[in-house]
């Protein structure tokens, strides 16, 4: 065996990841968000376009599979990300964000912005809302659930697939749905509800294929979706149970990284995304309502989803203060 | 036989070799003590470590009893039926999950078993009413026994070939079939193995990662691997992890010695194909049942190797093939196997060596040690499992975020501990035939120390070598484990590009990567069989 033979060899494999993302213009912007959000059919790859033709510079989108996993990953990285925006946290996560103190005060004007409940801060800019709901297939299902009480007390072999909070918004966001109806019995509610559900996936974006490829008839996801599927797909098979109770509100922000390494660009983006050149993206491709003006019709569908008279949100600051302790009996709960 | 200058180089390049073994362990259980105290355990968390510490045992358990259930049997069946065609060919297909990486299987097990499967359409036909889960714990044994039942049945198999052809002569004179056969004679022959069988699957199912983290789906079903690589990725909580990774060292280091008290190791050999004939089985009709067991048996296997193979070549493959992420990823795969083969393949080596020269002065206890503790090495990575030892090398690198050669250092040594127990395997032989055979001659003629090396040994040694090199690449081309820790965009590997596509449900990309993965670990494999000493005993 002549292993000196292999040594310049495997290190010849190294070279082309060695060398780094090769950089047509000037200026680059690389921007931390979740999976679904860059995908094909996600908004990512419009919004890029549209922001690059008025840049003149190079933005790259960095996906990990879910809101909170952002949050890890910065944590993880600390002072080393390369990022100069985080675009896909939501506001349950903003406190924790910002006692990281990764984050810049953005400096921008949010006139434009404006969502439910009137949400604005100086360090996180929301992009887009929307409210949590369980959609269900109504080839599978003629009677669905019609309150969260009904979803944990259903049939237990009628599976859903829903999120894991530790890494993803939707996840964390039933998670705080639950203990806002269920308050200390979230605990008991969640043993009841894991006998139906079917997986746990780290994201939304595996959450909602195997929905769609028909491994389970219920999903987590949100009440825009069905729009997705009436008007890309034209059909009314997939729909969003309406919760007596009411809906989890949430409101997904980005904000600016103290150590960007080009901070005017990264502004420059935040700034964009309060355009209708990033907000006509959001309703027919992230399948969210927009957090700004749009110069667009919204498609009929629009206005034939669930709309929640009743919604949840809790205070950020809540959120991180409770966070760690809800998980662990969410683990606990659901372990049982 | 070695000269004393050469008893000396080869000891010390055996302590060399374990001193570097005990560190790459050292460290990282180092790291996980220094990090411990910081968690408290609130009650939750308690009942959380309990959960996935009995689950994790549960499902080990259960997995094991399920591959044996079937094994003694499907092995029973094989013995009976020696002539059969295809039979050759069935038992390499038996040795085929053995080098299949876990999650080309797992993305197979789904197409088969999923809800929208061959086998869900035809329970449903059957009229069930329940779906099959392919998630969960169903979803994790049923993983567990695609891989372990072959593996069990090609251990217990030789077991019953190698009995003497007079006792079948003497149980078809005497008219002895059935259950009293089964009893007197193929139980008796099979117990052991099936015992020591049964050990190896346990502690393969009690470590098992890739397989839970895949088909798990929630806390319910979670092992104490797959909790610390979340402890680490979904919490970032290091105190939890150093707290999964002791329990989890406790408990292999239990199992282990369990083991060890329970049974010697497995007589392995290999089967001879066939050749012991059977006067007291019947043919006709009376070879239904066996043959029904035998098909339903590759049926099982080989069902979804084809699922794989079917979806990966309907997945736009020259896509795939022009995607540079792919080449990225593929080199990087090739570069960390490579440097991994060559770190385990030397290793191995001085350790054999070191080993060998040890035993021949059995009279002093310091060199006893060095021998024992030799052959113990390979065992260490059962001991530690690789997400116990990235986790200690995780906190270390804190993350190993915006590194790159560190992080890929440490997938490389995990790498190639993972296989040196494999490796140890092939070369140990090799090597002992090879003194055997030259030693004596070489130390006559003067042909020793760097010569003999050059010139006798390694040329001698070199099918083995080659064997053991290409398997260990094969190993670490399909690993996650690793991986999956410090994976990140900028260390892309083939499996890690996998689970992407999986958790990003780009279902045809991932069938199409499994395919080409699944490919290029069966081509390795099958070379490092063709290359020489390596067969199916040889393997773990």
């Amino acid at each position: 065996m002549r292993i000196s033979r292999f040594i310049p060899f495997a290190l010849s494999a190294f070279v082309p990841f060695l060398a780094g993302p090769a950089n047509s213009a000037d200026k680059a912007l690389t921007v931390y968000t979740y999976e679904s959000f860059i995908a094909e059919w996600g908004p990512g790859p419009k919004i890029e376009a549209a922001f690059e033709a008025e840049c003149d510079c190079d933005l790259t989108w960095v996906g990990v599979a879910d809101g909170v996993a952002l949050l890890n990953r910065l944590k993880l990285e600390g002072d080393k990300a390369e990022a100069g925006v985080v675009l896909g946290l939501d506001t349950n996560l903003v406190a924790e964000a910002k006692a990281t103190g990764l984050f810049e005060v953005h400096g921008l004007d949010t006139k434009p912005v404006s969502v439910p409940g009137g949400y604005s801060d100086d360090t996180f800019i929301p992009y887009d809302y929307g409210h949590f709901a369980v959609i269900y297939d109504t080839e599978t299902i003629a009677n669905p659930p019609a309150s969260l009480k009904d979803l944990v007390e259903g049939d237990p072999d009628q599976k859903i697939v829903i999120q894991d909070p530790r890494t993803s918004t939707p996840g964390l966001g039933l998670l705080l749905w639950v203990k806002s109806v269920y308050g200390d019995d979230a605990a008991q509610a969640w043993e009841k509800l894991s006998k139906r559900v079917l997986t746990v996936t780290p994201g939304w974006s595996e959450a909602y294929g195997l929905f769609t490829s028909g491994e389970a008839p219920m999903v987590l996801s949100y009440t825009t979706s069905p729009a997705y599927h009436m008007v890309a797909e034209e059909t009314n098979r997939y729909q969003a149970a309406e919760f007596s109770e009411g809906h989890y509100l949430q409101i997904e922000v980005a904000g600016l990284l103290a150590n960007a390494p080009d901070k005017d660009l990264a502004r420059e983006f935040l700034g964009f995304m309060m355009t209708p050149g990033f907000q006509n993206e959001i309703p027919t491709n992230n399948w969210m309502l927009p957090a700004a003006a749009i110069t667009m019709e919204l498609p009929e569908a629009f206005g034939m989803l669930v709309a929640p008279e009743k919604t949840f949100l809790y205070a950020p600051e809540d959120v991180a203060e409770n966070r760690a302790a809800w998980i662990d009996e969410w683990l606990g709960a659901m372990s049982r | 036989m070695l000269t004393r200058t050469e008893h000396r180089a080869s000891r010390m390049a055996g302590l060399a070799a374990l001193v570097a073994i005990g560190l790459a362990l050292a460290v990282p259980i180092a790291v996980l003590l220094s990090h411990g105290g910081a968690s408290e355990l609130s009650s939750s968390q308690g009942d959380y470590l309990v959960q996935i510490t009995r689950f994790t045992l549960l499902q080990a358990g259960l997995s094991t009893l399920l591959s044996l259930v079937f094994a003694v049997p499907l092995a029973r069946a094989l013995a009976r039926r020696p002539e059969f065609v295809g039979r050759r060919w069935l038992l390499n297909l038996f040795a085929v999950p053995l080098g299949l990486p876990p999650l080309v299987a797992a993305l197979g097990l789904i197409e088969v078993w999923g809800r929208n499967g061959v086998a869900n359409q035809g329970l449903g036909l059957l009229g069930a009413e329940t779906p099959f889960s392919i998630y969960g714990l169903s979803g994790i044994l049923l993983a567990h026994v695609f891989f372990n039942l072959p593996l069990a049945v090609r251990l217990i198999l030789p077991a019953l070939e190698r009995l003497p052809p007079e006792y079948w002569k003497t149980a078809a004179n005497l008219g002895i079939g059935g259950l009293p056969l089964f009893r007197l004679v193929e139980w008796p022959a099979m117990r052991r193995t099936a015992a020591s069988a049964a050990g190896l699957v346990f502690m393969l199912c009690a470590t098992s990662f890739t397989l839970v983290l895949v088909l798990g789906g929630g806390p319910a079903a979670t092992t104490l691997e797959v909790a610390i690589y979340q402890a680490l990725r979904f919490d970032f909580d290091p105190g939890r992890a150093v707290l999964l990774s002791l329990i989890q060292i406790c408990m292999t280091l239990v199992v282990m010695l369990a083991l060890k008290l329970m049974a010697a190791t497995a007589e392995t050999g290999d089967t001879k194909g066939g050749s012991t004939s059977r006067p007291d089985v019947q043919g006709g009709l009376h070879a239904l049942p066996d043959a029904a067991l035998i098909g339903l048996g590759g049926l099982f296997v080989s069902a979804p190797m084809v699922a794989v193979i079917v979806s990966g070549l309907s997945a736009d493959l020259s896509r795939l093939l022009t995607d540079t992420l792919f080449w990225r990823a593929a080199s990087t795969s090739l570069a960390i196997g490579l440097a991994a083969a060559a770190l385990s393949v030397v290793l191995a080596s001085f350790l054999v060596r070191g080993r060998y020269s040890a035993g021949q002065n059995p009279g002093s206890p310091a060199l006893g040690l060095l021998a024992g503790l030799s052959g113990a090495a390979g065992s260490l990575t059962l001991l530690v499992p690789p997400v116990v030892l990235g986790a200690g090398w995780f906190l270390m690198l804190g993350g190993g975020t915006g590194q790159l050669l560190a992080p890929l250092m440490v997938i490389i040594l995990i790498n190639a501990l993972m296989a040196l127990p494999f490796v140890m395997r092939v070369l140990e032989p090799a090597h002992q035939n090879t003194l055997e055979r030259n030693g004596r001659l070489a130390v006559s003629l003067g042909v020793v120390g760097a010569n003999r090396l050059k010139q006798i040994d390694l040329p001698a040694m070199l099918p083995a070598l080659a064997t053991g090199f290409v398997f260990a690449v094969a190993l670490s081309l399909g690993d996650l484990g690793a991986i999956a820790l410090f994976g990140s965009d900028r260390i892309v590997t083939l499996p890690w590009l996998l689970y992407q596509k999986l958790g990003s449900y780009r279902t045809a990309d991932a069938a199409g990567l499994a395919l080409l993965l699944g490919a290029i670990t069966m081509a390795l494999m099958i070379v490092a069989e063709k290359l020489g000493t390596w067969n199916g005993s040889a393997y773990r």
